[in-house]
């Protein structure tokens, strides 16, 4: 019997998500690890982009930096930072935009700039914006990797960074947002999609050992379950081996030591 | 057209208090030692502009030389938070920051309109997002040929924009490579420009890919080998992700920092050990 934990399960998960061939605007921390499991697995045409203007980037283990040497040393092309986002991001060039977030709501609309009612004062001041605004609003579809908690899923964002689908339904059209938005959220729990109807994102995937209520617990709204609600495969041996390798080698990987990690709020922002 | 001389003597030629500066160099090329000489100078009440303020500015906000910053992504790539950058936002120490926030996608935008010399730059974003509720330089504009709405962002001219490159030649033409972020358009979009180098040679050789400033849109070259520290030079040196980790410890606290910054910054002023930025 094959031991993980709820942290590998997610990053195997939000790997799966990803198909071979697709291009992939890939934020630091979690959605990088899975992007680049995935493309040592199942996806090795798997195109990596990243902010810093690196393209089809393809490094032997995980960066930690989204500037880190081996991208460009490894990339089909590295374009300037405005060029990335005007003539690769913004015209929907790219399938899938890979991103974490500090507080996610209902709707899917991502908040890493503050928490607190009061942007001028804020109980806790994140890191900001970087690409993710922008990612969100024009990638064809979104995936968030975020792990799990009434403090990060709740109602409503104290602050949107970047829009999920806004108030809900027909939001993203009104707001004249190119691409189609979050197709998937990705915990340590469980799998959400939008709801088809109304946007809202509803439990369609749990995990072995985890129950429906657990998931609800750890969520701060009324989480609706889909009536085609699937029990995701656990990791594979092969998966789980392909990820503890890459994680062995990535910089300050303290996870591999047993050591607690940090890294709270920056995690998964670009 | 370019003057080659010290780092001391290119910051104090050109950044003053009260200015503007933008130092760029996104995760590469980022020019630390130029930002410790404006520290050890005792600059004060700058307004800082740069896309990832990073530990660079972290120090520099750190050390009580901004009034203002001008960014879109405050963190320690990789690592977690910028302690320093918060300590001045929640507690205003060790003096209050104002920010003025955007996104990557618009503070690009906002250099290379700086660059091309117009007052503004258009883009697809911050549509539905509180960024442009909080943020002055954020406007809708609706397209004159197609009607549909669109996003302004003001210009940014920084007073002076600092940037770090692999080489120069003697004349003071400029040559960089790898990850070239925004550098062009800051200097371009900015009043004076310093650049450090790891290296001057006779003569650049022309490189696939890299991009050249010539002698006449830089202000000041400086020579500083390993002035990225810990950032990198790809070609010079690498990323020194080590100590990325170890500031996450060094600036969580008021009087470690303060300390790390006497032994790293200002003392090398005396004794000429700048550049060897360990902890």
């Amino acid at each position: 019997m094959l031991t993980y934990t709820a942290d590998e399960m997610m990053t195997v998960a939000a790997a799966r998500s990803l198909r071979n061939g697709m291009t992939c605007f890939v934020g630091i921390g979690r959605p990088s690890e899975a992007a680049n499991l995935a493309r040592a697995t199942h996806a090795p045409d798997l195109v990596l982009i990243y902010e810093s203007g690196t393209i089809g980037a393809k490094p032997g283990q995980v960066p930690l930096s989204i500037g880190d040497g081996i991208l460009a040393e490894t990339a089909d092309s590295v374009v300037s930072v405005p060029e990335i986002f005007n003539y690769w991001l913004q015209p929907g060039r790219i399938d899938v935009g890979f991103l974490g977030a500090a507080q996610l709501d209902r709707y899917g609309n991502i908040n890493t700039t503050v928490i607190g009612r009061s942007y001028a004062e804020p109980s806790v001041r994140l890191p900001g914006a970087g690409g993710a605004p922008e990612i969100a609003a024009a990638c064809r579809e979104v995936v968030v990797v975020v792990r799990q908690s009434r403090r990060t899923f709740v109602e409503r964002v104290d602050f949107v960074t970047s829009v999920g689908f806004g108030d809900g339904a027909g939001s993203r059209g009104r707001l004249g947002l190119t691409g189609g938005g979050p197709r998937l959220v990705i915990t340590d729990l469980g799998l959400l999609r939008p709801d088809p109807e109304s946007s809202e994102l509803v439990l369609v995937g749990s995990y072995p050992g985890v129950s429906v209520r657990q998931v609800q617990e750890k969520t701060g709204w009324d989480l609706v379950v889909s009536p085609d609600l699937a029990e995701v495969p656990p990791p594979t041996k092969a998966e789980l081996t392909a990820l503890r390798e890459l994680l062995s080698t990535a910089p300050g990987s303290a996870r591999q030591t047993g050591a607690p990690t940090p890294r709270p709020v920056a995690e998964g922002v670009p | 057209m370019a003057e080659i001389v010290t780092l001391a003597e290119a910051i104090s030629a050109t950044v003053h208090d009260g200015d503007t500066v933008a130092m760029e160099g996104f995760t590469h090329l980022i020019p630390h030692s130029a930002g410790h000489e404006v520290i050890r100078q005792g600059r004060r009440d700058l307004t800082l502009v740069r896309m990832t303020p990073d530990i660079i500015y972290d120090q520099l906000i750190g050390a009580g030389c901004a009034r203002k910053l001008v960014f879109s992504w405050a963190g320690n790539p990789g690592v977690g938070s910028l302690h320093r950058f918060r300590d001045a936002v929640e507690h205003s120490w060790p003096q209050p920051l104002e920010l003025e926030e955007h996104s990557h996608a618009g503070m690009a935008n906002r250099f290379a309109a700086g660059a091309a010399g117009l007052p503004f730059a258009i883009l697809r974003g911050y549509r539905g997002t509180s960024l442009a509720d909080n943020t002055a330089g954020v406007a809708d504009i609706v397209c004159p040929f197609t009607g549909e709405t669109l996003t302004a962002v003001s210009a940014l001219r920084p007073d002076v924009s600092v940037i770090h490159a692999q080489r120069a030649d003697r004349r003071g033409n400029v040559q960089y490579w790898g990850i070239t972020g925004v550098q062009k358009e800051a200097v371009l979009a900015a009043s004076r420009s310093v650049v450090t180098v790891e290296e001057i040679v006779d003569s650049l050789e022309p490189r696939p890919g890299a991009i050249v400033l010539p002698a006449w849109t830089v202000g000041y070259v400086a020579v500083v080998p390993g002035g990225a520290h810990p950032s990198y030079a790809l070609g010079y040196s690498a990323r020194d992700n080590d100590f990325y980790l170890a500031w996450d410890e060094i600036s969580r606290d008021r009087d470690r920092f303060t300390a790390w910054l006497d032994r790293h910054v200002y003392e090398p002023a005396v004794t000429g050990r700048e550049g060897v930025a360990a902890c």
